[in-house]
C-alpha cells in the first residue's frame, strides 16, 4: 500500500520530472536565418514570418551577410571611413534596391516584379517588413556582418523589435524554437 | 455544414480580404477575431483559394471551429466560429 509520504515523494519526483520536461521542451516559435539578400529571399522570409505570427508563434528574424543589408534606410545617411564607403555604394540601400537572385536583367527583373505583385495585391517588402513589426516579429541583426560590411546602426530602418546580437544568440533561438529555416 | 447551412448563417464580423494575395487573407483574419464575439460566426472573403486550407488549419491550431466555405463569383466565403 502507498503511505502518504510516499505519494508526497512520488508527487516530488515527477514534478522536478515534468519541469525538467518543459525546461526542455520547444517553444511555439520558429527561427528564421536570412542571408542571401536577394528580392525574392527576403520576401519570402517575411511571408512565412508573417504566417507564423498569424499562427501565434513567436518569430525571430537573424539578419546576416548580404541580407543586412536590407534593412538599411535609404534616408538615413551615415559616417564612414572609405573601405565602408565603398562596400556602402555597392551594397543594396535597402529594401527597394535589392535585386533578385533570378531574373534580374539588368535591373529589369526586380521593377517587372514589383508591378506584377502589385497587380495581385501582394504586399511590397516594405509593407512586409511594416506589418511584421506590428505583429511583434523581432529581428536581430549580426553585429559581425555590420561590421564586415560597414552598415551602421544609426542607417538602418526603424523598426520596433531590433536588436544587434551574434551568433550564438541564433543559436539559441534556434535550439529553443520549434524549427529554423534559412533564406 | 452545408451550403444552404453556411449560407443561412448569422455573420457577427465580415472581413472583405478580396484583392489581397498570401498571407494578406490571414493577417486580416488573425486581426479580425479580437473584434469577433466568442460564440459568434466570422466570414472571410477571399479572391486566394489558399485561403480556405490557410483558415482551415489557422483554426484547429487557435481552436476556432471551421465552419466551411463557399464559392461565389471568383472569391471564396470562408466561415469559422470563434470559440474563445
Amino acid at each position: 500500500m502507498t503511505t502518504e509520504v510516499d505519494r508526497d515523494e512520488l508527487i516530488r519526483q515527477l514534478t522536478a520530472r515534468v519541469e525538467a520536461l518543459e525546461a526542455q521542451a520547444p517553444k511555439d516559435a520558429l527561427a528564421l536565418g536570412v542571408i542571401q539578400g536577394g528580392l525574392d529571399y527576403t520576401m519570402a522570409a517575411f511571408i512565412v514570418a508573417l504566417g507564423a505570427a498569424a499562427y501565434d508563434m513567436e518569430v525571430d528574424m537573424f539578419f546576416t551577410f548580404w541580407a543586412t543589408a536590407a534593412l538599411r534606410d535609404p534616408k538615413k545617411p551615415a559616417k564612414k571611413g572609405l573601405m565602408d564607403k565603398m562596400f556602402g555604394v555597392m551594397l543594396p540601400r535597402g529594401a527597394g534596391k535589392l535585386p533578385l537572385s533570378k531574373m534580374q536583367m539588368l535591373g529589369m527583373g526586380p521593377v517587372m516584379i514589383k508591378q506584377v505583385m502589385k497587380k495581385h495585391g501582394a504586399l511590397s517588402l516594405e509593407e512586409l517588413m511594416s506589418q511584421a513589426g506590428e505583429l511583434g516579429v523581432r529581428i536581430h541583426v549580426c553585429t559581425m556582418s555590420m561590421d564586415l560590411m560597414g552598415i551602421k546602426k544609426e542607417e538602418l530602418i526603424d523598426y520596433p523589435h531590433m536588436d544587434f546580437v551574434g551568433v550564438g544568440t541564433f543559436v539559441d533561438m534556434a535550439a529553443k524554437a520549434r524549427q529554423a529555416w534559412f533564406f | 455544414m452545408d451550403t444552404a447551412e453556411l449560407g443561412a448563417l448569422s455573420v457577427a464580423k465580415q472581413v472583405d480580404a478580396r484583392g489581397t494575395a498570401c498571407p494578406g487573407p490571414l493577417l486580416e483574419a488573425k486581426r479580425a477575431i479580437a473584434a469577433c464575439p466568442v460564440g459568434g460566426v466570422m466570414e472571410i472573403l477571399s479572391s486566394d483559394e489558399g485561403t480556405k486550407e490557410d483558415v482551415t488549419r489557422w483554426c484547429a491550431k487557435m481552436q476556432h471551429e471551421y465552419l466551411g466555405d463557399l464559392e461565389a463569383d471568383g472569391y471564396w466565403r470562408v466561415f469559422m466560429r470563434r470559440t474563445k
